[in-house]
């Protein structure tokens, strides 16, 4: 502590310590601890708070599993199904996602021109300047009923009746692909310039197929930056609000959604709170899992 | 299995700039060949022609007599050693070594014998399961030459695999690649820069600049009797004086340079047939620095001149005096060590003379640079 003082000086290194104190303390730590404390109470009217029915109580969690009491069902099929959805579906962007942005990454680190390259980084950030809502109601007129891609379609004469890419899900999948796009390409991007060309002409010349060198040099080398990527997008998948209320068919439910309405409609925060804990300690054991299976560490992660 | 190499009227164009014009060279089968020239002078660029890395622009690489237009470097029979080495980090020193017969369908175990006969041909018995990173720079070195040769090339290609290497491990390298190759008994051909390590290693060297090959020779040849001013510069020193021809009198040749006449042997051109000058050419006549000796007397004989020491450099085995002519050419005259040096201080006038036999008359031409 005393070095660090000594070397930036008292002005900076208190400004470094308050800002990193603060960033850590104020917006993560207490929040988390607040939900997680509220997550444990029972819902009461502001009035009763801190009175003798305040108990630490496992309803919310309850809640989630069995459903409400007066339900005849055994579990909470609902609340379930729809988690399980959230996490399958964000699973299912993440790999979807990987599979685009890997090309991507690898054109722009390793094959493209220095000029291509940087139009084709400017091209993919341009669009993200705008608002996730704007851009998912820009997707969801592009697949609407009378939208440009069903217009197009038929007036090719692919098909002959409008495809309804809202209530099939296509829409959701796209904007949800689409929305977390760059978290994906830039650590890919990051792990596949740092690879020696070398190595890919070396392999060659050994005799290597294209696809043998990325599985055998590529992949292993970007490991790191795929676990990274990959991450990120399964969190932030899971986690989506906007994307799904705009371009979910009626009868798809976010599990986002239903935090939303536990908080916001139904004014019940010791339940939202239940709920987003519900989806923290899940998705983020999963991703540990994953990175357990693939034998990839935080620290390489988040490098 | 060794092959023969033929680039025929080998150019290579990037946009309007050539970096390798009109070569044409015939390797011999189990040959060690060097190309020796200065960095940007096309040598890594024609080296990436034989290796299938790029297509010449116009003219053709044979392999065997065989055109290899068309023919990508994963099929070709050739091997190529990266400056760099390119190793792959993440693999065992055994799973490099044994890539190319992976590549190849062979199961675990034909592989892992082959990398240990690899490995014992370049002395690295038991080194297998190490990774890349755990060797020193001289067993890397050795790694990437048993990678190349585990597809059992007909040609290994060196793209200056020794630059990086400190003095000491390259001469000690320098020996053992010349040990390999006629082990091995394929053609190699090398890329430097260093003529130390071309002189030293190859049957023949053809020495480049600025995308042309300006002579093919061994390395007697390409040293004793160099064919342009800039083979006789680049390749070892050499003190250049310029001049115009007053007389030829068979290979003979008397130059007029400065105030003195001197009197040299007439260079051999690309056509091995010694040029033919005639009075009033303009000429350069080389003698190198060891082929100087020092006068005891003032008294002017032929190839004699006087000059002044300005500075005396010590090199271990060598002693590199510079001086000025009083024609105001600078020398450069090299003497073992050993020798008596102490008449020659700084300032000092000397007198110095050479044989005409080891002086080169050559048609003027760019030297190399320093």
């Amino acid at each position: 502590m005393n070095s660090f003082y000594k070397k930036n000086g008292p002005v900076i290194a208190t400004l470094f310590l308050v800002a990193i104190i603060f960033w850590l303390v104020f917006l993560i730590v207490i929040p988390q601890l607040y939900m997680l404390d509220l997550s444990f109470r029972p819902n009461l009217p502001p009035l009763l708070r801190g009175g003798p029915d305040d108990v630490y109580t496992l309803t919310h969690y309850k809640h989630f599993l069995y459903g409400s009491e007066t339900s005849k069902d055994a579990y909470n099929y609902v609340d379930i199904g729809v988690f399980l959805d959230t996490i399958i579906t964000a699973v299912l962007v993440t790999i979807i996602n990987l599979c685009f942005c890997y090309p991507i990454a690898f054109y722009i680190a390793k094959l493209a021109t220095p000029n291509t390259a940087r139009l084709l980084v400017l091209a993919l950030v341009i669009p993200f300047w705008i608002n996730e809502l704007l851009r998912s109601f820009a997707i969801r007129i592009l697949f609407a009923g009378e939208g440009v891609i069903n217009n197009i379609l038929l007036e090719l004469g692919l098909i002959s009746t409008a495809v309804n890419f809202i209530a099939l899900d296509i829409a959701l999948y796209t904007g949800l692909t689409y929305a977390y796009i760059l978290l994906m390409i830039f650590p890919l991007y990051n792990a596949l310039e740092t690879l020696d060309t070398n190595q890919l002409e070396a392999a060659k010349d050994l005799g290597s197929s294209t696809v043998r060198t990325h599985w055998r040099i590529v992949i292993p080398h970007a490991k790191a930056g795929i676990a990274s990527g990959s991450t990120m997008v399964f969190m932030l998948t899971a986690g989506a609000l906007a994307t799904p209320v705009v371009l979910s068919s009626p009868n798809t439910y976010w599990f986002t959604q239903l935090i939303y309405q536990w908080f916001n409609m139904n004014d019940n925060w010791s339940r939202g709170s239940a709920y987003s804990i519900i989806l923290l300690v899940v998705s983020v054991t999963f991703v540990l899992l994953m990175m357990r299976l693939f034998k990839v560490t935080i620290g390489e992660v988040v490098r | 299995m060794s092959a023969e190499v033929e680039l025929q009227n080998v150019s290579i164009a990037f946009g309007n700039f050539y970096a390798a014009k009109n070569v044409n060279v015939k390797i011999g089968a189990g040959e060690f060949f060097s190309f020796l020239g200065p960095s940007g002078c096309g040598k890594t660029t024609l080296l990436r022609a034989v290796s299938g890395f790029l297509e010449p622009s116009q003219g053709k690489v044979l392999i065997d007599g065989q055109d290899m237009s068309g023919i990508g470097p994963n099929k070709r029979p050739t091997s190529l050693i990266f400056q760099n080495l390119a190793l792959f980090p993440l693999m065992s020193v055994a799973d490099n070594i044994a890539f190319s017969l992976e590549v190849r369908g062979h199961d675990k175990t034909s592989r892992r014998k082959r990398a240990d006969e690899l490995l014992d041909l370049v002395a690295l018995n038991g080194q297998g399961d190490k990774k890349v990173h755990e060797l020193s720079g001289g067993q890397k070195q050795r790694v990437a030459i048993a990678r190349a040769l585990a597809v059992e090339p007909k040609v290994l290609l060196l793209d200056e695999p020794l630059s990086a290497l400190d003095l000491k491990l390259r001469q000690k390298m320098r020996t053992e690649l010349r040990a390999i190759q006629q082990r091995v008994g394929i053609t190699f051909i090398y890329i430097t820069h260093d003529q130390g390590e071309a002189l030293t290693m190859s049957d023949r060297v053809g020495v480049m600049n600025d995308g042309e090959l300006e002579q093919v020779g061994s390395c007697y040849d390409v040293y004793e009797a160099p064919c342009t001013p800039f083979v006789a510069t680049f390749v070892g020193e050499n003190n250049a004086f310029y001049g115009k021809v007053e007389k030829v009198e068979g290979g003979k040749v008397k130059v007029q340079t400065g105030g003195s006449s001197f009197i040299g042997q007439a260079g051999l051109g690309l056509d091995k047939k010694n040029y033919k000058f005639k009075a009033g050419d303009e000429v350069i006549m080389f003698v190198r620095p060891e082929a100087i000796s020092l006068k005891g007397n003032s008294k002017r004989t032929q190839n004699s001149f006087s000059a002044e020491v300005k500075t005396i450099e010590f090199e271990g085995n060598l002693k590199n005096i510079f001086l000025r002519s009083a024609e105001d050419v600078d020398i450069r005259f090299s003497v073992s060590s050993s020798s008596d040096t102490s008449g020659m201080e700084p300032s000092k006038n000397v007198y110095l003379s050479f044989s005409q036999d080891n002086a080169v008359v050559l048609p003027t031409g760019a030297l190399a640079l320093d």
